[in-house]
């Protein structure tokens, strides 16, 4: 199919190497090594590929993308390109003398993760002492800076009390966005659902909390809200729909629709090393497969509602019944969403042990080290109508 | 944030207003967001530089385009408040 619209955004997840253990990261359970990774000058190509294609956001995350040496170069390349920069960054090894750096290279905005609001269970969440002192004070130094912070507070049962807390922070620390970002079940976070999943009552009082809180801080703080699909009566718009805005890119240069396409069988996902972005986005069976509404089965078919949420995730209809062809069963008219009900009410009485994120430690319960994490983002971007 | 005719509105940190080559379209580019411009709009926020009240825009626009000012002051008005109900202009 080739009649899609040129992309908007580019996530390039430069590394999986991260300081942090977040027991809900986005990256797969199979992370890549740092030889695997893409090296300095074929990023550069990519993002000239992508600028040319139409991209007009990049993205930059990973792992943590300041792990990375060459992250002011990659910054500057982008931005002499005209792309819009976000550092996507669990903020622990930025200095004050990387932060001009990035500054000086033209970034645009930094959106800084946190686990918590509480110190303590902040550590403990990210697997990473100290880290939460450090987030606080990098946020200080991003808005003296002149850059734009997001601070996006991941929240799950275990911290899903201190919403309007979180909200006041973000304010507090001259954030012009916040994102509270429920936990999305993939990955390390479907390891960890039984822990993570909230209860309906934490939901919808964590919800009530925002819509209080849209209404108070309006032009003041936007605020973003990413909830679970499991209470959900409808699906997600998955990434605005599959390959119809974002494109994803691993550390090796695989390209897909989203970061956690890589677990669904019988695809192969070219890598930039292979073909053009241009070619891959067009093109490419990876994309097409479900761009659009040809593939959808019955009852998305038929919906009303189908150019609306675009049949919902593909990754999340293949992780819980096995088929990425399926309507996800985050809708409560799909043929499995019992296994949405199912998983709630398993989580109800399942202890809040976690499994870490680290390489290897995909099986098994893990102890924090020391006490130690990622950011959690589902947002795919708006494309807002303006005018008078 | 309610703008008046004294407001001074500006783009907000991290929003940029540009040309998109590839499209041949006016973006606006926000933290997480993009917003598409409309014919109209796009003139108005050309007239966004952080120093040109809401009151001097409007005068601008109906000297440019011939229009009276009373409307014109209402769908500029309505227009940069909604953008910074937003977050993407701010006062």
């Amino acid at each position: 199919m080739s009649n899609a619209d040129a992309p908007l955004g580019l996530i390039a997840e430069l590394t999986h190497r991260c300081p942090l253990q977040c027991p809900y990261c986005s990256n797969p359970l199979e992370l890549a090594r740092s030889a695997a990774e893409l090296p300095t000058e074929e990023w550069l190509r990519v993002f000239e590929e992508a600028a040319a294609l139409g991209v007009l956001q990049l993205h930059l995350t990973g792992g943590e993308p300041t792990a990375r040496r060459d992250i002011v170069a990659l910054v500057r390349r982008a931005s002499e390109l005209r792309l819009y920069t976000n550092l996507i960054t669990s903020g622990v090894l930025i200095d004050q003398a990387m932060l001009d750096a990035l500054a000086g290279a033209g970034l645009e905005h930094i959106q800084l993760s946190f686990q918590d609001l509480d110190p303590a269970n902040a550590d403990r969440i990210g697997g990473y002492a100290g880290g939460h002192a450090k987030k606080l004070e990098l946020a200080e130094r991003v808005t003296r800076a002149g850059l734009a912070l997001t601070a996006n507070f991941v929240v799950h049962r275990q911290n899903l009390g201190r919403v309007p807390e979180m909200i006041r922070l973000a304010e507090a620390l001259g954030a012009g966005r916040v994102e509270i970002a429920h936990v999305q079940y993939y990955g390390w976070g479907l390891v960890n659902r039984p822990a993570l999943l909230p209860t309906r009552a934490q939901l919808d009082e964590a919800t009530a909390a925002v819509d209080a809180a849209r209404e108070s801080f309006k032009g003041r703080l936007a605020i973003d809200y990413v909830v679970p699909d499991y209470y959900a009566t409808r699906p997600k718009a998955c990434m605005g729909g599959w390959g119809r805005r974002m494109l994803n890119i691993a550390p090796t240069g695989k390209v897909m629709p989203c970061h956690a396409a890589e677990i669904l069988p019988g695809f192969t996902f070219p890598s930039v090393r292979e073909a053009s972005l241009s070619d891959i986005w067009y093109h490419s069976d990876a994309f097409t497969r479900f761009r659009g509404t040809d593939w959808m089965p019955e009852p998305c078919q038929s919906c009303d509602r189908r150019e609306i949420d675009w049949g919902g995730c593909r990754c999340q209809a293949f992780a819980l019944t096995g088929d990425a062809s399926r309507t996800d069963p985050a809708c409560a008219l799909a043929p499995d969403h019992q296994v949405m009900l199912e998983a709630v009410r398993e989580s109800e009485a399942a202890p809040a042990d976690l499994v870490y994120r680290r390489i290897g430690a995909g099986t098994g319960l893990a102890k924090p080290p020391g006490s130690g994490a990622a950011s959690q983002s589902a947002m795919p971007q708006e494309a807002d109508g303006v005018g008078p | 944030m309610t703008l008046d005719e004294a407001s001074v509105p500006r783009f907000g940190a991290g929003v940029r207003f540009q040309h998109d080559r590839v499209r041949d379209a006016w973006v606006v580019l926000a933290p997480e967001r993009l917003f598409l411009p409309d014919a109209q709009a796009i003139e108005i926020l050309k007239c966004v530089d952080g120093r040109t009240s809401l009151g001097g825009i409007i005068d601008q626009l109906a000297a440019r385009f011939d229009a009276p000012r009373a409307v014109l002051a209402a769908d500029v008005g309505a227009m940069l408040q909604d953008l910074a109900d937003k977050g993407a202009i701010r006062i």
